[in-house]
């Protein structure tokens, strides 16, 4: 009974394994419709998003995998390419001052479309689409999450079907939030038009399968899994796309991602890997893909918590900057914070979590090459001494433990970050560089999706930073730092008033950078603007309220057959999937 | 053995006694015993032998193979891997035995409960029932929320993680030993010497402790068995949530799960703990059969 | 019997009232939050205004009830209305649960992810089922022989080594050295013919041996120690006497007498097909239930993980009930009444 039932389990494996085998050689034997077969395989492509696209309505997700699988099928006016750099798609050009397209107030700019676009089902583009979109994001029921790149937009108005004018409430140096970019594009009237307001969640059907002006459409979209897309005929670009049909497919996990491109060959792309860097070299030795990457203005950077947040203060007084009544019991200290930054050798933390898809940094914005300042390249180079030195003329002196206090407050920091294991090495590293200046390291990962949450009954969110020091990344949308900088000065500070929600999660206040912040809002374009974006990034990065600590590459890997990728960290991965081919 | 057991039983000696003369015999039991040992040894001993600092990071030596000063090689922060495995070892066993325990006693006094008194055995049930329904990770991110900072502040960071999760893991996985369990009571209480005791009236505790329980030991040693491991990977799982030990914390799940995408480059780094909680898991098992084969009056005689 | 059946089906109402009123209140308190995903380039006023407009910002009991309402009462008019093609009152009114990442209805995602996870999930437990019976069975009644050995050893290991890691050697083995079986699991694949039904096989070939190894190992060791125990027992000694063959006394008296820790775990597995094998979907891709409920919590997306989690208490409560029905059949002496 026994050895029966053992050999012909054995049997059993070895026919499935035979046959197997027998199936794998199968293709060798020509098919009649072979060269048709394969013909169709050439010409479709497997993308991989380890997190799988929930819904192709960008306006209603905006996380970045639903933003990049729309931009397959509908697209905005215009978009950024690989330099950065604005390119018209569904406008004829780029409105300037010089070409009239911005008024000289700055405060209207008017769009000239291009003529003859058609939608996939073949009615005409036509301004009031581009309307449309504009008043769909604006309805106050619902929820847009593109809502910021419409901010300060007063008036929206078609002058006739080739021409849309936007009007601001105030005076815009930079106007292109609206339709710029893959996270607005223009969505069709006709389809949405009884989508708006609280109705557009209930709108399955459209928000699934958007009608579109891009490459692609949708053929069958399954939620949270895969979508199928084929490819668009009346594209506005004949001969385009060269794919004929592409495979979307969600899930799993970074490194499983990678393998699957560059290991077993069985997708030609995949998307955002951040993984070791010797797991994608070992992986990229088998050759059937190469890691392809692109620097953008993401910057792995530590928070330094200004105010105290003593775990025994109740949720009246912790982290709160009560107009600087409650100050950090040493990170309040300048020489403890410039001591803190001093010990780390960013190089190592490159080396070990990053390799090439990161690079030191001494600035929290590090491009486009006109905004980056170049006066805090000092920290390239991680000087122990020094932090010693400082930290004991400052009067913190070592104690038996080795760990320095004054007055009885210990240099210990508690450090916490989101949950990923690159991150945890980073945490790692940090912890033993700053041991050897004599400071006491606790170490917490929180999930995700609860520290950048925004549930103010949380209490583990990075902006209730019930912490002293926490690591992220963050950039931002396009080409100019304006709002991301802005989102710095003193006033942002979170606290219950703002339901937390304010964004200078590190607290820390200079006067001179809030002034900064309001001249940089009515500058144009121009070297006076750049010097002030540069002055200002000097501020936080000299107070050290921000440790920046790594330039990160937007990171994905394709397979040697698939060319024409062209790595975009400045908008949708997949801006030019119609010029990809084999 | 044999001719001792034809000898009528002598009054002096306790039955304990007798438990511990037929597990003796059971050489499953004893190499398990031995196996258990040598490694509550090892994790115990083992870091004043090997020197080094679990957290050390030795960027220099990444990803090192066997050496002498790094047995067992190096991860890719360039820590010692033998020295992760011993410290990891104690937070491993520890976790996974206190939970194991705390699960087996809730689990086998609510399926006793339940499978005897019929007048508890719905209440126990159907929240058996909520708790086998309730999503473990919202549950735990909840409990987490509630209580770290509590027992941080009481009990300092490393003991106050380690009763929270303790109690956590106990909480989410004594549901399957307490159907089980029921559903052997359910059963034995209607065999006829359980009946001829209560015909006997015995009282009903007594019945319960020395009837219904010994004869319900086979599968509470096979939770255990299974517990054990459960205990010691959901650690490594919570871990990864960030709801368990700091990150710099080693444990043999933890360990396991952030070696397993660098299984091509350093193999070790998965087989050590990987081993390690099997032979754990293994040993604990051989023990549990030797305990339930001398627990078992019947069993004991042949 | 029948008395007790409808006394527990009467019963399971309040009970599940009670878990939903749980589950509910628990994904209400913890952290996690719908916009904790979103990139971070979109400003937290934005955010303040989406969770508004999910409807987050309404008191708990209002949100409990809109809830009980659309699940209890919407979605099965518009499942008859669907089912008959008849429209019963205002049905355009009418507001389904509605998914906080994908705002579309729950319900319809998880009835197009139940094919995947049946075929993957339920067809790894049939095969786990079908492996471990007979070596729990044989391990037992050859105690302490070599296949008994070699059976503890393999499903020790089965258990304590987690499908994380067997799943991740499985594809090493098979698709990255070997290029045998595909590493991803294609969800749109359609069988029509004998040549799409084996690549059918081949790409549920792992994902279903990964699950049934780890499930396998923990029945084997309940249904050895289950017929231990009865082997031992007076009845079997009995049989023997009585001269019946060996066959008969394993196979009727044996194996019924020792199913009932069996009945207890394959009735506490059924539900857990149906909460998919979070795990294994994720390394292989399936993408059926289990993955939907794990992005839905990351992603705080409390209208999914509620109906997802409710439709799984179902389960349970039936399915425990089941088991208990089995219990009175196998074992004629349970009485309930």
């Amino acid at each position: 009974m026994t050895r029966g039932r053992a050999v012909s389990r054995r049997r059993t494996l070895t026919i499935v394994l035979a046959a197997t085998v027998l199936a794998a050689c199968g293709p060798d034997k020509a098919a009649p419709n072979e060269s048709l077969a394969s013909e169709v395989e050439n010409r479709h492509v497997n993308v991989l998003y380890w997190q799988a696209v929930s819904t192709m309505n960008p306006y209603l997700s905006g996380g970045t995998k639903d933003v990049e699988a729309a931009s397959l099928v509908i697209e905005p006016l215009a978009n950024y390419d690989d330099k950065g750099e604005m390119v018209p798609v569904l406008a004829a050009e780029i409105p300037t001052r010089e070409n009239g397209g911005v008024a000289d107030d700055m405060t209207s700019i008017t769009w000239t479309l291009k003529r003859d676009v058609v939608w996939a089902d073949g009615t005409p583009f036509t301004a009031r689409d581009v309307v449309f979109t504009g008043e769909y994001c604006l309805h106050e029921e619902i929820g847009c999450s593109a809502d910021a790149s419409f901010t300060d937009v007063q008036i929206l108005e078609a002058l006739d079907d080739h021409r849309v004018r936007l009007t601001f409430s105030v005076a815009k140096p930079v106007p292109y939030g609206p339709f710029v970019g893959a996270i607005t594009p223009i969505i069709q009237y006709e389809q949405f038009k009884d989508c708006t307001g609280i109705r557009a969640p209930e709108c399955t059907a459209e928000n699934f399968g958007p009608v579109g002006t891009g490459p692609f459409k949708v053929d069958e979209f399954r939620a949270n899994d895969v979508i199928s897309f084929s490819a668009n005929e009346l594209f506005r670009e004949s001969g385009k796309p060269w794919m004929k049909t592409v495979t979307l497919k969600g899930g799993g996990d970074a490194a499983s991602s990678a393998r699957a491109v560059l290991e077993t060959g069985e997708y030609d792309y995949a998307w955002n890997l951040q993984v070791e860097p010797e797991i994608l070299d070992q992986m990229a030795t088998a050759g059937k893909g190469e890691v392809v990457m692109a620097f953008g203005t993401n910057v792995e950077r530590l928070v330094v918590n200004q105010t105290n947040a003593d775990a025994g203060f109740g949720p009246e007084r912790r982290s709160l900057l009560l107009e600087g009544t409650n100050p950090h019991p040493f990170l309040a200290d300048p020489v403890v914070r410039r001591a803190l930054s001093l010990a780390i050798d960013r190089r190592l933390l490159v080396e070990a979590g990053y390799g090439p898809s990161g690079r030191v940094t001494c600035n929290i914005v590090p491009a486009p090459p006109s905004y980056a300042s170049t006066a805090n390249e000092r920290c390239r180079k991680p000087d122990a001494d020094e932090a010693n030195r400082i930290l004991d003329e400052a009067g913190w002196i070592p104690g038996a433990d080795g760990v320095r206090s004054k007055g009885g407050i210990r240099l210990s920091i508690l450090y916490q970050t989101s949950t990923n294991s690159v991150r945890q090495g980073t945490q790692a590293l940090v912890k033993q560089m700053w041991q050897q200046i004599g400071v006491e390291t606790e170490l917490r990962n929180i999930d995700g999706g609860v520290f950048f949450g925004s549930d103010p009954a949380s209490p583990d969110t990075f902006q209730k930073f019930y912490a002293d020091v926490q690591m992220y990344t963050s950039n931002f949308q396009g080409a100019d730092p304006e709002f991301y900088m802005a989102a710095w000065v003193c006033e942002e500070a979170p606290d219950p008033g703002n339901q937390w929600l304010g964004t200078n999660v590190a607290r820390g206040c200079s006067a001179e950078f809030d002034g900064l912040a309001e001249r940089l809002a009515a500058t144009p374009y121009g070297d006076e603007r750049f010097e002030i974006a540069k002055r200002m990034n000097d501020i936080v990065v000299q107070n050290h309220f921000l440790i920046p600590l790594v330039w990160r590459a937007s990171t994905s890997a394709r397979s040697m057959s698939l060319k024409g990728v062209r790595m975009n960290p400045w908008d949708s991965e997949l801006w030019n999937i119609e010029d990809w081919h084999r | 053995m044999a001719e001792h057991y034809d000898a009528p039983p002598q009054e002096h000696r306790s039955p304990w006694m007798d438990v511990w003369l037929a597990f003796r015999n059971h050489t499953g039991a004893l190499v398990g015993v031995g196996v258990f040992s040598f490694m509550v040894l090892a994790v115990l001993v083992g870091p004043f032998l090997h020197g080094v600092d679990p957290q050390y990071l030795d960027i220099l030596t990444r990803n090192a193979g066997v050496s002498w000063t790094h047995p067992l090689g190096t991860d890719n922060l360039g820590r010692d891997v033998l020295a992760q495995m011993l410290a990891g070892g104690r937070v491993s066993l520890a976790v996974g035995f206190t939970a194991m325990l705390l699960s087996l006693v809730f689990g086998t006094a609510v399926g006793v409960l339940a499978g005897y008194f019929k007048r508890v055995d719905g209440l126990l049930m159907r929240t058996t029932d909520l708790f086998l329904a309730l999503p473990l990770l919202p549950l735990l991110l909840v409990i987490i929320m509630l209580f770290r900072d509590t027992l941080r502040l009481a009990f300092g960071p490393e003991t106050g993680i380690f009763l929270l999760i303790v109690f956590v893991i106990g909480i989410t996985s004594w549901m399957q030993t307490a159907r089980i369990v029921r559903g052997e009571v359910l059963a034995i209480k209607e065999r006829e010497f359980v009946t001829a005791a209560r015909g006997i009236g015995t009282r009903e505790r007594r019945i319960v402790v020395r009837h219904v329980l010994p004869n319900v030991m086979s599968p509470i040693m096979v939770s255990a068995t299974l517990g054990i491991a459960n205990a010691i990977i959901t650690e490594s799982a919570l871990s990864f949530l960030g709801l368990g030990f700091p990150p710099d914390f080693p444990t043999w799940g933890r360990l396991l799960f952030d070696g397993a995408n660098f299984i091509s480059i350093t193999p070790a780094r998965v087989i050590w703990p990987g081993l390690a909680i099997s032979l754990t898991v293994l040993s604990v098992n051989y023990i549990g059969d030797g305990l339930r084969d001398a627990l078992d009056p019947r069993l004991r005689g042949t | 019997m029948i008395r007790y059946i409808t006394r527990r089906l009467v019963f399971a109402v309040p009970t599940l009232i009670a878990i939903s009123f749980t589950i509910f209140a628990l994904l209400d308190l913890a952290p996690s939050d719908p916009t904790g995903q979103l990139p971070l380039t979109i400003p937290p006023e934005v955010r303040a205004q989406i969770r508004e407009s999910l409807g987050l910002d309404e008191p708990f009991p209002v949100r409990y009830a809109k809830w009980m309402r659309q699940f209890f009462v919407n979605e099965p008019l518009n499942l008859i209305e669907r089912a008959f093609d008849v429209e019963i009152g205002d049905s355009d009114s009418r507001t389904r649960v509605i998914s906080y990442a994908t705002r579309s209805p729950v319900v319809d995602i998880i009835a197009e992810r139940i094919p995947q996870t049946l075929w993957v999930i339920g067809l790894s437990y049939v095969v786990g089922i079908l492996i471990a019976l007979p070596i729990g069975i044989v391990s037992a009644y050859r105690q302490y022989s070599w296949f008994d050995q070699v059976g503890t050893f393999v499903s020790m290991v089965g258990f304590s080594v987690p499908t994380f890691f067997t799943g991740l050697l499985a594809i090493i083995l098979f698709s990255v050295m070997l290029e045998w079986l595909p590493s991803i699991y294609d969800t749109t694949h359609r069988v029509t013919d004998l040549g799409s039904f084996w690549v059918q096989i081949k790409q549920i070939f792992m994902p279903v041996m990964v699950l049934a190894f780890y499930n396998a190992a923990q029945l084997a060791r309940f249904m050895r120690s289950s017929v231990l125990d009865n082997l031992g027992l007076d009845y079997v000694r009995t049989a023997r006497a009585k001269g019946m063959r060996e066959r008969t006394v394993l196979f009727v008296h044996v194996l019924r007498n020792s199913m009932i820790p069996v009945v207890t775990m394959i009735a506490l597995g059924v539900p857990a097909i149906f909460g998919g094998a979070i795990i294994t979907e994720q390394i292989f891709r399936v993408n059926g239930l289990g993955q939907l409920l794990i992005v839905a919590i990351q992603g705080a997306d409390i209208p999914m993980v509620q109906t997802l989690t409710f439709l799984f208490a179902v389960l349970i409560v039936g399915f425990n009930l089941v088991a208990d029905v089995l219990y009175g059949i196998l074992d004629p002496r349970i009485r309930y009444d």
